[in-house]
């Protein structure tokens, strides 16, 4: 793949596409977490599928949402300390 | 690779750092997911103290089981590699 000898790309450029791909990554985390929230958010709101989304299931999937953020950052911090404590222990 | 010239090492080291970064997103996704089944009732205002003990005790048994399955399947003589059953 010559396209990976980049020697000839600018500093800028490096820093463009540098910017590009930490954006794409962005992106496709963020879609990650929509799949799951809806997925986990519809099962426990959901129960009987009506002609619409009324105001009480509309309620429990915003809490859900805020549960599932709060619980993604408790394990990324207890994963974190896991990988560092474990680090230390080498 | 057939060209002799290397790659920007600026590059490679941002590949290097973001794949790390990455793999570390996948596995919280992934945690997420599983803590979630096992340990979230009802959504409310916020986690309550026995679902947040509960996630932190599931992602650290998760790690766990990880790691006791693959000390076992490197010692069990099944998966051993002069066996005919192979692991890509």
């Amino acid at each position: 793949m010559d396209s990976l000898s980049t020697g000839t790309l600018s500093g800028a450029q490096k820093e463009e596409l540098m910017d590009q791909v930490k954006q794409q990554i962005a992106i496709a985390n963020a879609q990650e977490l929509l799949t799951k929230m809806s997925e986990k958010c519809f099962k426990k709101c959901i129960n009987k599928p009506g002609t619409s989304l009324d105001n009480s299931e509309q309620k429990c999937i915003a809490m859900c949402m805020d549960r599932y953020m709060d619980a993604w950052n408790l394990v990324s911090r207890t994963y974190s300390s896991r990988i560092q404590r474990e680090r230390n222990n080498m | 690779m057939s060209n002799t010239e290397s790659v920007d090492p600026q590059l490679q080291d941002f590949i290097l750092s973001e794949t790390q970064k990455q793999r570390f997103q996948v596995l919280v996704h992934g945690l997420t997911d599983t803590c979630w089944e096992t340990c979230m009732g009802r959504p409310s205002n916020r986690l309550d103290s026995k679902t947040e003990v509960c996630i932190m005790n599931c992602v650290e048994r998760f790690i766990d089981v990880t790691t006791f399955i693959t000390k076992r399947l490197m010692n069990t003589t099944k998966y051993r590699s002069d066996s005919p059953l192979e692991f890509q």
